[in-house]
């Protein structure tokens, strides 16, 4: 491939990615209030178009075109930076996640993901834990007590949770032992017994899976650990004093690491885009796509079903759990695979 | 070549940032920068080759480290740092004195010690790489590290552990 056809693939990978990357954060946000409506015996938003479905583009409008206030006792330069750092972050881990096989177009041919790293998984963990910076900085520039409380409580959150969601991932690597996240689909492939599919979840690593989907919640402050925004307690949280397109920002960047998160787990623990393909050329070519965007769709609506289900920890609850419970067991984890991997070579 | 130009541009932000480090009068943008500081020697290892230990740069300095940096800072709530005429003792002799020892150890790094520059891409990456001579060749460092760290991690409990009540308390009246 020559170089202006590598820069012109890439141009147009990224701005796909990108594309449906918002539409999903959009469509998230419309699912979320769609199924907790109906959890809570409510319709959700109906009147923009059919279904509501035209709502996220409504909010998307609403967000643009309201008044961006700054109030006067703000550090300006942080309180402005903190959420283009949060959403910057939120955005960059796509860049590694692969969402299928390499099609061939044309003679070329071109992986399904922007860009194939073979250390892609340090990456995501790299980029996902730099984001703590948007959240810690805007509690602490907004100059607002209960801002700094958000502040302060999610970035203890977030560095807390990181080591066991760390440690259950290292389960997984050490069977696949490679970080690629490709390899690691790869080596996922076949089925036992001629019908179970040798994803890393019924391979042993449903300890695994089940630390990291606690620990997930955990890094992406969602309930049952939204602490960072208690309501009740911290009015909004570290996004309090931030208006129109600057909250919208930070609105984004959750709902783009929840779907991070979501690839992730798919990636690692289900099998990636693995599943029943069959038919003609074209369809061979998009289903394993449907089966990875099915899994993630899985994925994210087990979260918006636990927001609708369990109330929130308390703070001091939420850090014994990570610390005592969550981390040995991650660790517990860790051993008996090591072990397990160690006896079959 | 664009290798080269990647890797002069991440040391000059680098650089660039350790002088705003030391420029910056709140504690919390000097934190910043040491951030910056971090995340482009991560860039440089990367180009290098050494991958595995850009990541972790980036993981544990920056992810991490430096996080609970600004973590305690806003904890604190530290001010904004008072200014001195500086010590000219520091102003006469310290500067020159840095530049010389800097100069003398790139000289001696590069033309005496033996080892030629490292040329882009050189290093070894890979984490198998790693993961290999970590628990081989440097298993007993390693394991002597990790008992340092213990160690450290003992000390600041015993620091941050109330004292046991001896004295009686006293009475409010």
């Amino acid at each position: 491939m020559s170089i202006g056809t590598f820069i012109l693939v890439s141009v147009i990978k990224i701005v796909i990615a990108l594309f449906v990357l918002l539409t999903a954060v959009a469509y998230s946000v419309w699912l979320e209030r769609k199924v907790v409506g109906h959890i809570q015996n409510r319709w959700g938003p109906t009147r923009v178009g059919p279904f509501g479905l035209l709502q996220p583009l409504a909010d998307g409008v609403k967000f643009l075109f309201k008044e961006d206030l700054t109030p006067p006792h703000v550090y300006k330069p942080l309180y402005i930076a903190a959420p283009m750092i949060a959403v910057v972050f939120a955005l960059t881990s796509i860049a590694v996640i692969p969402i299928g096989n390499w099609v061939k177009i044309g003679g070329l041919s071109i992986p399904l993901q922007i860009t194939d790293v073979n250390i892609s998984l340090l990456i995501v963990l790299g980029v996902t834990s730099l984001g703590v910076y948007g959240v810690a900085l805007s509690g602490w520039s907004s100059n607002n007590k209960y801002s700094l409380l958000g502040g302060l409580r999610a970035s203890a959150q977030m560095v807390s949770y990181e080591i066991a969601l760390g440690l259950s991932l290292v389960g997984v690597l050490i069977m696949a032992g490679s970080f690629s996240l490709r390899d690691i689909v790869d080596a996922q492939g076949g089925r036992f017994l001629g019908f179970i599919p040798r994803w890393n979840i019924f391979q042993g690593q449903i300890v695994g899976f089940l630390i990291y989907l606690i620990a997930a919640y955990a890094e992406t402050n969602r309930i049952p650990f939204d602490l960072p925004e208690a309501e009740t307690e911290l009015v909004a949280g570290y996004h309090t004093e931030y208006s129109a397109m600057k909250f919208a920002m930070f609105f984004m960047a959750e709902y783009a690491n929840m779907i991070t998160v979501a690839c992730l787990a798919t990636l690692l623990f289900l099998g990636g885009w693995r599943g029943p393909v069959f038919g003609p050329p074209i369809l061979q070519a998009l289903l394993p796509v449907f089966w990875f965007v099915a899994k993630v769709f899985v994925f994210m609506f087990i979260y918006i079903w636990v927001r609708g289900t369990l109330p929130r920890f308390r703070y001091d609850q939420l850090m014994a759990f990570g610390w005592k419970f969550l981390l040995p067991l991650a660790i517990a984890n860790l051993m008996v695979t090591a072990l397990i991997v160690a006896l079959k070579s | 070549m664009l290798h080269l130009i990647l890797f002069l541009v991440f040391g000059a932000i680098c650089v660039a940032g350790a002088v705003n480090l030391l420029v910056q009068r709140h504690p919390i943008n000097g934190a910043l920068s040491l951030v910056v500081v971090m995340g482009s020697l991560a860039a440089e290892y990367l180009l290098l080759g050494a991958e595995f230990v850009a990541a972790v740069q980036v993981i544990v300095y920056a992810g991490a480290i430096m996080v609970l940096f600004v973590f305690v800072i806003m904890l604190l709530n530290a001010g904004v740092e008072e200014r001195t005429t500086g010590s000219r003792v520091a102003l006469l002799f310290g500067v020159p004195g840095m530049l010389i020892g800097s100069l003398l150890i790139a000289w001696v790094l590069i033309s005496r010690s033996g080892t030629e520059a490292v040329a882009v891409g050189a290093l070894p990456g890979p984490p198998r790489i790693m993961g290999w001579l970590l628990f081989h060749e440097f298993l007993l460092p390693f394991e002597v590290t990790s008992i340092l760290v213990l160690i450290a991690i003992m000390g600041a409990v015993v620091l941050a552990a109330k004292p046991p009540s001896t004295a009686p308390t006293p009475r409010e009246d």
